[in-house]
């Protein structure tokens, strides 16, 4: 084996942070080395910097043992580096193979673009490899295990022998872990090198030969896997004892707050994403709605909170009818929502944390005496939920996008929490959040079903909803597939569902799978 | 499933149907219930005064008949939509607005003639401009950068192309200025957009702004002093195709025109070919609608946003020096009347493709030749209200297309690098 | 140049300071960007004056023979230039200064009236400016930009002209009724490109625009036909003297009633926009449209409501400029108002109280520009390049940093509309 790859004391700051702080690693030959490290932790940073989208403030990069510049991803692919990014880098309205030669286009008289020529090209590599894609579709019909074959094909197709992944399996079922897992271990034997980044501790075990953890911009120490448990990693990682499983006493079930008969909702491409959704919320439970993104979960928070409208089927809110009903109305009946995507709905990200804690009630007393707005009061309620919730921050007046995303999420948290809720809808809850909000938020949200509340809770985390969930509904391509008490629910046995298994056989697979997962992770 | 609860179906097929019968109804009632039946409107399909083409018979039609032709297709159109529902909302569309304009046409032409070829002869002509600036539209935003200064880049180019023409005495020199002058105001454009990530849409109005108090200054301070030095530079002569031109109808409407009008439909053809069949096109679409994925293969955004917002500049530049020395020789203050945010539209109509741009600008180009047509017909429509018809079709076909038209998706966003 | 420089440095902080915010330090940042970019534009326009001045062109033909003279002619040409804008704009300080020596010496007024015509002519320039930026700046904090303001503008006029001429009421009746007229009809106009905007997502720059080109086929063929009135120049009757914004001073300061519409406008809408839950909707609506959905603000009717109360500003605009100075309409009346009213609300920053100060610059250059047209030649156009040229600077404040080696102000970025969808 021999060093491939050398980054020695590698630093890059931001302004107020330090990102990388002179961070060491070397990649050999034929490894699979594993970066692991919270959200926040440095470890996208220095992937960018080896790819040439930042560049380093200190440190020097060797390939082969020799010294090389990267100041652009051409300069990073002339060296045989090859990056799959957490959000892939597909152009969703091309083909696969206008995406794969885009760069490094083959032409025609030296003019027009040779598709086909590529196109073979493309065949060759996906046998090759035992990655299975078809040339002409086009990326946006594609799943996303399959997005994720045609990333890692764009890399090979420019003859990559150093890969890094960055958070791979962020998307997938289990299923497709494994599926992916194969992949990794034929592009080993083939003799290239990859690093794995990843906050899983479980699939740095699995699959890495060496681990190196990053805390908050330093290395904290490289491992093997043989020689630490998923509890020391998680120490190392955070930098303290983690408890891994959220405390939580058994579940009172009141009466339905939320009924959800035969749901049909369209996307914003008009594609009927949710297709005849049935099921039902009580009071002081959660369910859990697992499911890969873009199975329709999106469309139907979208749909249960009136950001959409519904193409036909029936939702009730504690007893009452909502049929397209404006989004006021729907919060006024008692509904907490935290969006998927906070940035885009969840916050005015240039108004003052204290007009962001009464985004929904401004119009209310005591926020508004008739039309005039009561400054005073809106920021004492929001001095007091800051200090109730938790929010890090200078203070109230400033801009909501100068918080780090645990605190903006908190001011999300805080406001819907602030008023009195029948219902919450907590869409992705934690997702990019640091492990120390991440417990915070959950905590929260079982304290709010202790009180009676109703939770819908989507995410594509497995693990969240599992550690959440009294009730866990799995969604596959726009319907749910199944519901099952979270006490009978195997990762294994939901992945089955997740990846669209009919429930029956799931279960039949799922004890064969357990054994062959368990080998695996 | 049950997929037809009640109001949705009402909103997405029976009030749209309702609206085609309410559009068959007003067509007839306007163009076609005070028809005598026995009137007839003749539609000329020669080219006026010249024997050059095969000369063929003249299109006579009764008024009355065809205007309740017309009307049912929308009728038809209608119940088609209420029955099975009509996918391309923008065909229904453009289906009555052409049965629209037909019986108004046939209306206002009973008892009379009315050229045909020369009709759409000018609607090509008039539409020359509106279609550069729409390909100077498609080929910025396909990168993603929003160009709202066409306005300004026409009005500019429209000036120094006369005065470029008058001082050197050659239009093809007068020609070239005119390019060069657009793709300086595009690169500017660019600089905002690229480099110093300004709002777009504000930079585009400063261009405007910028254009029209330019070019006036220019023409207050040393055009109206100098007539005949400064802005007199003649046009360029019409050119005939050999044989392509004598073909019936088409021949005269498409293959006797002056350069511009030919640049301008070759252009057409090339940027389809650019966009589509390219790597270049390949990469600026990439850049339209991915940016992010397009820098991490090596494909420098800004390089090719830049390109392709001096490149549209240079088109752009084309289309002002149409106003001028393509049409009438001499500068006018904003004499380009609103033409770029027309070309906008139909790069908005034209769902971002060159073809499909050149189709909408054909359109506008007919609305914009049609009230100068109609005067001469002398039908009893002030002339104010007919000049009002390029902008209201504009509207008409904004609203009614852009909710389906799908903009490149970083379309108006600058990039970041980090 | 430097007596320009002196004036507006000077006049306008103080005003500013104590307007601004207590919990934001140095009200000077704040303003220093706006005030530079149009220090910088008006450098620019002197450039332009210079290089397109066959006489300076000449002497630097012949700058070898004589480089004084050159040099001494550049500056010549802008100080007479500029001295003409700055004496249009504000009167010359000399005049006054002996018109009080006359006033206390002798009781006399009449010197006083005129020495202080020029600056009345520049509030009374900037009281539709006032109106028709507040149209545009409010128009931005929802996120929408109203190119259009000068067909509103033009609507507005007609409106009240028509109401000024059509009706014989008592004054307490016809000028508010005629007010109002000409906001209605402002507001009906925006309506048009509001409700597409709201319900089709059309655009709402080009639809403005198209509207601006009808307002003036529409104006042209009304001032032709049922608005012309009986003689043979395309012009409205002269409105009823009830219906007239009465002027505070005798002829021939026109200084009227009308600068306090405008300031009333501007307070109601600083009120509306920061204290009242309209304005947080339609700040909440103009930042974030997707969040505002998700907060139950009922984004489309917001987008109607701003364009019409935008469109009635405009329309307000235009009414006052007919109630109190022209007393009718005519061709090309509106010429300009739209494209000054946006360079107005950027450099105002789209606050109510920068649209004012902002406005009152724009009134005084505009109105300096006339006399400067008149006393050296300038093509008063040359106010439109400058305004190009301020926009810019306004939009990419990185310029004005670059040229002036400001290291970082603010990171304020204008962010306006964004591309076609939606």
């Amino acid at each position: 084996m021999s060093t491939v790859l050398e980054l020695q004391g590698i630093t890059k700051s931001f302004p107020g942070v330090l990102a990388n702080d002179h961070i060491d690693l070397t990649l050999e030959q034929g490894e699979v080395h594993a970066l692991l490290g919270e959200n926040g932790a440095g470890k996208t940073t220095l992937m960018n910097i080896l790819y040439g989208l930042y560049k380093p403030d200190e440190g020097k990069i060797k390939i082969k043992g020799n010294e090389v510049e990267i100041h652009s991803p051409n300069d990073a692919i002339r060296q045989g580096i090859g990056m799959v990014h957490q959000h892939f880098m597909l152009v969703p309205v091309m083909t696969v193979t206008e995406n794969v030669m885009l760069g490094v286009e083959t032409t025609r008289a030296g003019v027009f673009l040779d598709r086909a020529a590529v196109a073979r090209k493309i065949r060759e590599i996906s046998e090759r490899y035992g990655l299975e894609v078809d040339p002409d579709a086009y990326i946006k019909d594609l799943p996303v295990g399959a997005q994720q074959r045609v990333e890692i094909i764009k890399v090979l197709y420019r003859e990559a022998d150093i890969l890094i992944l960055d958070e791979p399996t962020a998307v997938l079922t289990p299923q497709e872990v494994e599926g992916l897992f194969k992949i990794i271990k034929t592009l080993v034997e083939k003799g290239k090198s990859l690093i794995f980044i990843t906050h899983k501790l479980k699939e740095v075990l699995a699959i890495a030969d060496r681990i190196t953890v990053l805390r908050g911009g330093r290395v904290v120490g490289t491992v093997k896997p043989q020689e630490v448990t998923q509890e020391k990693l998680a120490s190392m990682m955070v930098g303290r004892e983690v408890s891994l499983v959220v405390k939580k006493q058994p579940a009172n079930p009141g009466e339905v707050v939320l009924e959800v008969k035969d749901l049909h909702v369209r996307d914003e491409r008009h594609n009927l994403t949710v297709r005849g959704v049935s099921f039902e919320v009580r009071a002081g439970e959660v369910l859990g709605i697992a499911g890969v993104q873009g199975n329709g979960q999106t469309e139907l928070v979208y749909a249960l909170t009136g950001l959409t409208p519904i193409v036909s089927g029936e939702i009730k809110i504690a007893g009452q009818t909502i049929h397209n009903t404006a989004p006021r109305q729907i919060l006024e009946r008692g509904v907490a929502h935290i969006p998927e995507d906070r940035q885009r709905h969840g916050l005015v990200l240039p108004f003052p944390i204290h007009d962001n804690m009464v985004l929904c009630t401004y119009y209310l007393p005591p926020f508004a005496n008739g039309m005039v707005l009561q400054e005073k009061v809106i920021a004492e309620n929001a001095a007091r939920l800051a200090e109730e919730f938790d929010v890090r921050t200078p203070s109230v007046f400033v801009p909501a996008s100068s918080l780090s995303g645990g605190n903006q999420q908190k001011v999300i948290v805080a406001r819907e929490f602030s008023r009195p809720i029948k219902l919450l809808i907590a869409s992705q809850p934690t997702r990019g959040l640091d492990v120390g909000s991440i417990e915070y938020i959950h905590s929260r949200i079982i304290q709010k079903r202790s009180e009676g509340t109703g939770v819908l809770l989507v995410s594509s985390e497995l693990d969240e909803i599992m550690a959440l969930s009294d009730r866990i509904a799995v969604m596959y391509k726009g319907q749910i597939v199944a519901i099952v008490p979270a006490s009978k629910a195997s990762k294994e046995y939901l992945g089955l569902l997740m990846a669209g298994i009919h429930p029956d056989e799931a279960a039949e697979k799922a004890v064969e799978a357990t054994e062959e997962v368990e080998r695996v992770f | 499933m049950a997929m037809t609860s009640a109001r949705p179906f009402i909103k997405s097929r029976l009030l749209p149907g309702l609206l085609l019968f309410l559009a068959g109804a007003v067509i007839y009632l306007l163009f076609g219930s005070g028809v005598d039946w026995s009137q007839q409107a003749t539609f000329g399909l020669n080219p006026t005064g010249r024997t050059e083409a095969l000369v063929i018979p003249d299109l006579t039609l009764p008024v009355k008949a065809s205007v309740v032709v017309l009307s049912l297709v929308a009728v038809f159109l209608g119940a088609w939509q209420m029955a099975r529902g009509i996918r391309s909302s923008g065909l229904a569309v453009g289906l009555v607005a052409f049965a629209f304009v037909a019986a108004f046409l046939l209306w206002a032409t009973k008892d009379n003639s009315f050229s045909l070829v020369g009709m759409l002869s000018s609607s090509l002509v008039r539409a020359t401009p509106i279609a550069l600036a729409a390909l100077c539209g498609v080929i910025s935003e396909r990168a993603a950068v929003v160009n709202i200064g066409i306005e300004g880049i026409l009005l500019i180019s429209a000036q120094t192309a006369v005065i470029v023409g008058t001082k050197s005495g050659n239009l093809y020199v007068a020609l070239i200025a005119a390019i060069l002058v657009g793709g300086l105001v595009g690169a500017f454009h660019a600089l905002m957009a690229v480099k110093f990530k300004v709002d777009q849409i504000v930079s585009g109005v400063a261009i405007n702004i910028f254009a029209v108090g330019a070019t006036s200054f220019v023409s207050s301070r040393f055009l109206e002093k100098d007539i005949n030095g400064l802005n007199n530079s003649g046009t360029f002569p019409t050119i005939s195709v050999p044989l392509l031109s004598k073909i019936p109808v088409l021949g005269p409407v498409l293959f006797e025109n002056n350069i511009i009008v030919f640049l301008m439909m070759i252009l057409v053809v090339v940027l389809h070919v650019v966009l589509f069949y390219t790597p270049w096109g390949l990469r600026t679409r990439a850049v339209g609608e991915h940016p992010k994925a397009a820098d991490t293969l090596g494909v420098n955004v800004f390089l090719t946003r830049y390109v392709n917002v001096i490149l549209g500049g240079m088109i752009a530049g084309l289309g002002g020096a149409y106003f001028t020395i393509g049409a009438v020789g001499r500068f006018d203050e904003v004499m380009t009347a609103g033409k770029g945010f027309i070309g906008l539209a139909a790069m908005i109509f034209g769902k971002w493709t060159p073809f499909g741009a050149f189709a909408a600008s054909l359109l506008f180009g007919f609305a914009d030749s049609l009230q100068v047509k109609l005067q001469i017909l002398g039908i009893p429509i002030p002339s104010e209200f007919l000049l009002m018809a390029p902008y209201i079709v504009t509207m008409v076909v904004l609203a009614g297309v852009v909710g389906s038209a799908m903009a490149p998706a970083a379309d108006g966003v600058p990039y970041e690098k980090n | 140049m430097s007596a320009k420089e002196t004036k507006t440095s000077k006049a306008k902080p103080r005003k500013e300071k104590d307007l601004q915010d207590k919990k934001r330090p140095g009200a000077w940042q704040v303003i220093a960007m706006p005030l530079l970019a149009v220090l910088t534009g008006l450098l620019v326009g002197a450039i332009v004056i210079v290089v397109t001045d066959a006489r300076v062109i000449a002497a630097y033909r012949n700058f070898f023979q004589d480089p004084l003279g050159a040099i001494g002619l550049t500056f010549q040409t802008i100080l007479v230039a500029y001295g003409a804008l700055f004496s249009g704009a504000l009167g010359s300080p000399e005049r006054i200064f002996l018109a009080f020596e006359r006033l206390f010496t002798t009781g006399e007024t009449d010197g006083l009236v005129r020495a202080f015509w020029p600056l009345s002519e520049s509030l009374v320039a900037a009281t539709p400016y006032m109106l028709a930026g507040l149209a545009v700046a409010i128009g931005f904090k929802a996120g929408l930009f109203n190119i259009g303001a000068e067909g509103q503008f033009l609507m507005g006029a007609l409106g009240s002209a028509w109401i000024g001429y059509t009706f014989h009421l008592p004054w307490y009746l016809h000028l508010p009724l005629a007010l109002l007229g000409g906001a209605v009809a402002g507001a009906l106009w925006a309506a048009v490109p509001g409700y597409l905007k709201a319900t089709t997502g059309a655009h709402e720059v080009v639809n403005t625009i198209m509207m601006n080109w009808i307002s003036f086929r529409l104006s042209d063929w009304l001032l032709n036909g049922p608005m012309k009135a009986t003689g043979y120049r395309p012009i409205t009757p002269v409105v009823d003297s009830t219906a007239t914004l009465p002027r505070f001073f005798p002829d021939p300061i026109r200084l009227n009633l009308g600068f306090i519409v405008a300031l009333a406008a501007a307070a109601l809408v600083y009120w509306l926009l920061f204290k009242t839950t309209f304005g947080f909707e339609v700040r909440a609506v103009g930042t974030n449209p997707d969040a505002s959905k998700y907060a139950g603000i009922n984004v489309p009717r917001n987008i109607v409501l701003v364009m019409m109360l935008s469109g009635a500003l405009a329309g307000l605009g235009g009414a006052t400029q007919v109630l109190g100075v022209d007393h009718w309409v005519g061709q090309g009346f509106s010429a300009g108002y739209g494209f000054d009213s946006i360079a107005i609300a950027l450099l105002g920053k789209s606050h109510p109280v920068g649209v004012i100060l902002s406005a009152l610059l724009w009134g005084a250059l505009r109105n300096g520009a006339t006399r400067m047209q008149s006393m050296a030649g300038i093509p008063i156009d040359i106010i439109s390049i400058i305004q190009g040229l301020v926009i810019v600077f306004i939009a990419a404040p990185v310029i004005i940093r670059w040229l002036y080696r400001i290291r970082t102000l603010e990171t304020e970025k204008v962010v306006l509309t964004r591309g076609w969808g939606k």
